[in-house]
Protein backbone atom coordinates (compact mmCIF):
# COMPACT_ATOMS: atom_id res chain seq x y z
CA UNK A 1 0.00 0.00 0.00
CA UNK A 2 1.20 3.32 -0.96
CA UNK A 3 0.46 7.06 -0.72
CA UNK A 4 -1.43 7.96 -4.37
CA UNK A 5 -2.94 4.07 -4.58
CA UNK A 6 -6.16 4.53 -6.26
CA UNK A 7 -9.04 2.29 -4.83
CA UNK A 8 -11.33 0.27 -7.52
CA UNK A 9 -14.38 3.44 -7.84
CA UNK A 10 -18.23 2.47 -7.35
CA UNK A 11 -20.91 4.42 -9.33
CA UNK A 12 -24.26 3.70 -7.21
CA UNK A 13 -28.23 4.57 -8.64
CA UNK A 14 -29.76 5.37 -5.78
CA UNK A 15 -33.06 4.86 -6.18
CA UNK A 16 -36.62 6.04 -3.97
CA UNK A 17 -36.64 1.80 -3.58
CA UNK A 18 -33.14 1.84 -2.19
CA UNK A 19 -34.03 4.86 0.37
CA UNK A 20 -37.16 2.70 1.13
CA UNK A 21 -35.31 -0.11 2.38
CA UNK A 22 -32.09 1.96 4.16
CA UNK A 23 -34.99 3.69 5.97
CA UNK A 24 -36.28 0.11 6.97
CA UNK A 25 -33.04 -1.49 7.90
CA UNK A 26 -31.46 2.09 9.44
CA UNK A 27 -34.61 2.64 11.61
CA UNK A 28 -34.24 6.41 10.00
CA UNK A 29 -38.21 7.33 9.49
CA UNK A 30 -37.71 10.89 8.50
CA UNK A 31 -39.94 11.90 6.39
CA UNK A 32 -37.45 14.38 3.81
CA UNK A 33 -36.43 10.76 2.94
CA UNK A 34 -39.51 9.07 1.11
CA UNK A 35 -42.65 12.05 1.62
CA UNK A 36 -42.21 13.90 -1.88
CA UNK A 37 -44.92 16.38 -0.17
CA UNK A 38 -43.17 16.88 2.97
CA UNK A 39 -39.60 17.35 1.45
CA UNK A 40 -40.74 20.23 -0.63
CA UNK A 41 -42.65 21.85 2.04
CA UNK A 42 -39.87 22.56 3.87
CA UNK A 43 -37.81 23.58 1.42
CA UNK A 44 -35.95 20.69 0.00
CA UNK A 45 -36.59 20.34 -4.28
CA UNK A 46 -37.26 16.99 -3.61
CA UNK A 47 -37.15 13.70 -1.79
CA UNK A 48 -32.73 13.88 -0.80
CA UNK A 49 -30.95 10.17 0.52
CA UNK A 50 -30.55 9.77 3.75
CA UNK A 51 -26.66 11.32 4.53
CA UNK A 52 -26.09 7.89 6.48
CA UNK A 53 -26.81 6.21 3.18
CA UNK A 54 -24.24 7.94 1.33
CA UNK A 55 -21.91 7.25 4.14
CA UNK A 56 -22.71 3.83 3.88
CA UNK A 57 -21.57 3.51 0.08
CA UNK A 58 -18.53 5.46 0.09
CA UNK A 59 -17.63 2.59 2.91
CA UNK A 60 -18.20 0.05 0.86
CA UNK A 61 -15.53 1.41 -1.48
CA UNK A 62 -12.81 0.97 1.23
CA UNK A 63 -14.54 -2.27 2.28
CA UNK A 64 -14.58 -3.72 -0.66
CA UNK A 65 -10.88 -3.26 -1.09
CA UNK A 66 -10.22 -4.45 2.02
CA UNK A 67 -12.02 -7.66 2.12
CA UNK A 68 -12.60 -7.89 5.83
CA UNK A 69 -14.38 -4.75 6.31
CA UNK A 70 -13.24 -5.41 10.04
CA UNK A 71 -9.93 -3.94 8.84
CA UNK A 72 -11.89 -0.41 9.09
CA UNK A 73 -11.14 1.04 12.34
CA UNK A 74 -12.28 4.61 11.82
CA UNK A 75 -14.71 6.48 9.36
CA UNK A 76 -16.09 9.76 9.47
CA UNK A 77 -17.88 12.34 6.70
CA UNK A 78 -19.02 15.72 6.92
CA UNK A 79 -22.39 15.83 4.95
CA UNK A 80 -22.15 18.54 2.57
CA UNK A 81 -24.69 18.97 -0.25
CA UNK A 82 -28.16 16.77 -0.51
CA UNK A 83 -28.38 14.06 -2.67
CA UNK A 84 -31.64 14.61 -4.45
CA UNK A 85 -33.78 11.13 -5.52
CA UNK A 86 -36.52 11.67 -8.42
CA UNK A 87 -39.36 9.48 -8.22
CA UNK A 88 -38.06 7.46 -11.70
CA UNK A 89 -36.39 4.43 -12.20
CA UNK A 90 -32.75 6.00 -13.13
CA UNK A 91 -33.10 7.31 -9.65
CA UNK A 92 -29.78 9.85 -8.61
CA UNK A 93 -26.32 8.83 -9.72
CA UNK A 94 -23.56 8.44 -7.25
CA UNK A 95 -19.88 8.43 -8.12
CA UNK A 96 -17.28 7.50 -5.46
CA UNK A 97 -13.31 7.61 -5.91
CA UNK A 98 -11.15 6.59 -2.97
CA UNK A 99 -7.43 7.11 -2.69
CA UNK A 100 -4.65 6.29 0.46
CA UNK A 101 -3.85 9.83 1.59
CA UNK A 102 -0.95 8.30 4.09
CA UNK A 103 0.79 5.61 5.42
CA UNK A 104 1.25 5.36 9.17
CA UNK A 105 4.05 4.07 11.42
CA UNK A 106 1.15 2.66 13.28
CA UNK A 107 -0.03 0.13 10.56
CA UNK A 108 -2.96 2.22 9.63
CA UNK A 109 -3.50 4.02 6.65
CA UNK A 110 -5.59 7.14 6.21
CA UNK A 111 -7.86 6.86 2.87
CA UNK A 112 -9.85 9.68 1.71
CA UNK A 113 -12.63 9.41 -0.77
CA UNK A 114 -14.69 11.39 -2.98
CA UNK A 115 -18.50 11.49 -3.78
CA UNK A 116 -19.68 13.67 -6.38
CA UNK A 117 -23.46 14.04 -7.52
CA UNK A 118 -24.56 16.02 -10.15
CA UNK A 119 -20.84 16.50 -10.78
CA UNK A 120 -20.44 18.31 -6.81
CA UNK A 121 -19.26 16.58 -3.44
CA UNK A 122 -21.79 15.70 -1.64
CA UNK A 123 -19.44 14.42 1.64
CA UNK A 124 -16.70 16.55 2.47
CA UNK A 125 -13.36 15.01 4.61
CA UNK A 126 -14.87 11.57 3.85
CA UNK A 127 -12.01 9.59 5.28
CA UNK A 128 -11.52 6.20 6.58
CA UNK A 129 -8.54 4.92 8.79
CA UNK A 130 -7.92 1.05 8.18
CA UNK A 131 -5.72 -1.73 9.43
CA UNK A 132 -2.90 -2.16 6.81
CA UNK B 1 -31.99 31.82 21.20
CA UNK B 2 -28.64 29.84 20.98
CA UNK B 3 -28.53 26.83 22.91
CA UNK B 4 -27.26 26.87 26.76
CA UNK B 5 -23.62 26.51 27.22
CA UNK B 6 -24.08 25.00 30.44
CA UNK B 7 -25.34 21.75 28.85
CA UNK B 8 -21.56 20.67 27.89
CA UNK B 9 -20.40 17.87 30.11
CA UNK B 10 -24.10 16.12 29.72
CA UNK B 11 -24.54 12.65 30.15
CA UNK B 12 -27.50 10.29 28.79
CA UNK B 13 -27.13 6.70 29.89
CA UNK B 14 -28.62 3.20 28.46
CA UNK B 15 -32.63 2.94 28.01
CA UNK B 16 -31.81 -0.18 27.25
CA UNK B 17 -29.57 -2.68 25.48
CA UNK B 18 -29.87 -4.03 21.98
CA UNK B 19 -29.20 -7.16 21.00
CA UNK B 20 -27.06 -7.35 17.51
CA UNK B 21 -28.84 -9.97 15.13
CA UNK B 22 -27.48 -12.00 11.89
CA UNK B 23 -30.55 -11.11 10.27
CA UNK B 24 -30.91 -7.63 10.95
CA UNK B 25 -27.23 -7.04 9.66
CA UNK B 26 -28.10 -9.26 6.63
CA UNK B 27 -30.74 -6.72 6.07
CA UNK B 28 -28.47 -3.75 6.82
CA UNK B 29 -25.76 -4.55 4.42
CA UNK B 30 -28.75 -5.27 1.41
CA UNK B 31 -30.19 -1.94 2.14
CA UNK B 32 -26.52 -0.58 1.29
CA UNK B 33 -26.20 -2.81 -1.74
CA UNK B 34 -23.18 -4.60 -0.09
CA UNK B 35 -22.90 -8.40 -0.50
CA UNK B 36 -19.52 -8.74 1.76
CA UNK B 37 -19.87 -12.45 2.26
CA UNK B 38 -18.69 -11.49 6.27
CA UNK B 39 -21.71 -9.22 6.87
CA UNK B 40 -24.17 -13.05 6.13
CA UNK B 41 -21.50 -16.28 6.21
CA UNK B 42 -20.80 -17.39 10.11
CA UNK B 43 -17.77 -19.80 8.38
CA UNK B 44 -16.61 -17.16 6.04
CA UNK B 45 -16.45 -14.84 9.02
CA UNK B 46 -14.86 -17.55 10.97
CA UNK B 47 -11.91 -18.20 8.68
CA UNK B 48 -10.92 -14.00 8.45
CA UNK B 49 -10.95 -14.62 12.43
CA UNK B 50 -14.56 -13.34 13.48
CA UNK B 51 -16.47 -15.05 16.01
CA UNK B 52 -19.43 -14.28 14.31
CA UNK B 53 -20.33 -12.22 11.05
CA UNK B 54 -19.59 -9.04 11.72
CA UNK B 55 -21.50 -5.20 10.93
CA UNK B 56 -20.87 -2.80 8.15
CA UNK B 57 -19.19 -0.09 9.38
CA UNK B 58 -21.85 2.47 9.37
CA UNK B 59 -24.29 -0.55 11.07
CA UNK B 60 -24.44 0.92 14.54
CA UNK B 61 -26.36 3.92 12.70
CA UNK B 62 -28.99 1.81 14.13
CA UNK B 63 -28.93 2.86 17.80
CA UNK B 64 -27.25 6.26 17.33
CA UNK B 65 -29.50 8.17 15.48
CA UNK B 66 -31.87 7.19 18.55
CA UNK B 67 -29.18 8.20 20.72
CA UNK B 68 -28.97 11.59 18.86
CA UNK B 69 -32.67 12.22 18.86
CA UNK B 70 -32.92 11.09 22.58
CA UNK B 71 -30.33 15.03 22.96
CA UNK B 72 -32.27 16.55 20.60
CA UNK B 73 -35.68 15.80 22.26
CA UNK B 74 -34.73 16.50 25.57
CA UNK B 75 -36.85 19.21 26.46
CA UNK B 76 -34.63 21.25 28.91
CA UNK B 77 -32.04 21.60 25.93
CA UNK B 78 -34.80 23.38 23.60
CA UNK B 79 -33.37 22.49 20.33
CA UNK B 80 -35.43 23.56 17.32
CA UNK B 81 -35.57 20.66 15.76
CA UNK B 82 -37.21 21.74 12.11
CA UNK B 83 -33.89 24.09 11.62
CA UNK B 84 -31.38 21.41 12.88
CA UNK B 85 -29.36 19.32 10.17
CA UNK B 86 -26.84 16.34 10.95
CA UNK B 87 -23.12 17.69 10.28
CA UNK B 88 -21.02 15.40 10.18
CA UNK B 89 -20.59 11.41 11.96
CA UNK B 90 -17.42 9.80 12.75
CA UNK B 91 -17.67 5.80 13.98
CA UNK B 92 -14.53 4.93 15.95
CA UNK B 93 -14.19 0.99 16.00
CA UNK B 94 -12.71 -0.25 18.70
CA UNK B 95 -13.39 -3.80 17.21
CA UNK B 96 -16.14 -4.76 15.01
CA UNK B 97 -19.65 -4.81 15.98
CA UNK B 98 -20.47 -8.62 15.79
CA UNK B 99 -23.73 -10.91 15.61
CA UNK B 100 -24.96 -11.86 19.14
CA UNK B 101 -23.52 -8.64 21.12
CA UNK B 102 -25.80 -7.07 22.87
CA UNK B 103 -24.70 -3.30 23.55
CA UNK B 104 -25.29 -0.14 25.65
CA UNK B 105 -25.03 3.40 24.44
CA UNK B 106 -24.14 6.23 26.95
CA UNK B 107 -24.33 9.65 25.10
CA UNK B 108 -22.75 12.53 25.76
CA UNK B 109 -23.05 16.31 24.87
CA UNK B 110 -19.16 17.14 24.23
CA UNK B 111 -19.57 20.47 23.37
CA UNK B 112 -21.84 23.74 21.95
CA UNK B 113 -20.82 26.78 20.46
CA UNK B 114 -21.78 29.27 18.27
CA UNK B 115 -20.21 30.29 14.88
CA UNK B 116 -21.54 32.56 11.91
CA UNK B 117 -25.32 32.53 13.68
CA UNK B 118 -25.79 28.69 13.62
CA UNK B 119 -25.61 26.80 17.34
CA UNK B 120 -23.45 23.97 17.07
CA UNK B 121 -23.76 20.65 19.19
CA UNK B 122 -21.06 17.74 19.53
CA UNK B 123 -22.71 14.51 21.01
CA UNK B 124 -20.18 11.81 21.29
CA UNK B 125 -22.02 8.06 22.10
CA UNK B 126 -19.88 5.24 23.66
CA UNK B 127 -21.53 1.96 22.38
CA UNK B 128 -20.05 -1.08 25.03
CA UNK B 129 -21.19 -4.60 25.67
CA UNK B 130 -23.20 -4.98 28.55
CA UNK B 131 -20.19 -6.42 30.17
CA UNK B 132 -18.56 -3.13 29.86
CA UNK B 133 -16.00 -3.80 26.77
CA UNK B 134 -16.27 -0.73 24.28
CA UNK B 135 -17.14 -1.59 21.07
CA UNK B 136 -17.20 1.87 19.14
CA UNK B 137 -17.28 5.85 19.65
CA UNK B 138 -19.51 7.66 17.72
CA UNK B 139 -19.30 11.67 16.90
CA UNK B 140 -21.61 13.49 15.56
CA UNK B 141 -22.37 17.17 14.99
CA UNK B 142 -25.54 18.69 14.51
CA UNK B 143 -26.13 22.46 13.71
CA UNK B 144 -28.96 24.35 14.06
CA UNK B 145 -29.28 27.30 11.67
CA UNK B 146 -29.93 30.80 13.12
CA UNK B 147 -33.11 32.36 13.01
CA UNK B 148 -32.46 34.32 10.05
CA UNK B 149 -30.23 32.12 7.51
Amino acid sequence: MNVGDELPGLTVQVTRDQLVRYAGASLDFNPIHWNERFATEVGLPNVIAHGMLTMALGGRVVTDWLGDPGRMVEYGVRFTRPVVVPDDDAGATVEFTAKVAEVRDDGTARVDITAKFDGKTVLGKAQAVVRV
Amino acid sequence: MPLDPSFIGRTYPPETTYEVGRAKIAEFARAIGDDNPLYRDVDAAKAAGHDDVIAPPTFLTVINIRAINEVVEDPELGLDYDRMVHGDQRFVHHRPVRAGDRLQITTHIDDIFVRAGNDFLSVRAEIATDDGELVCTTHAQLVVRGERS
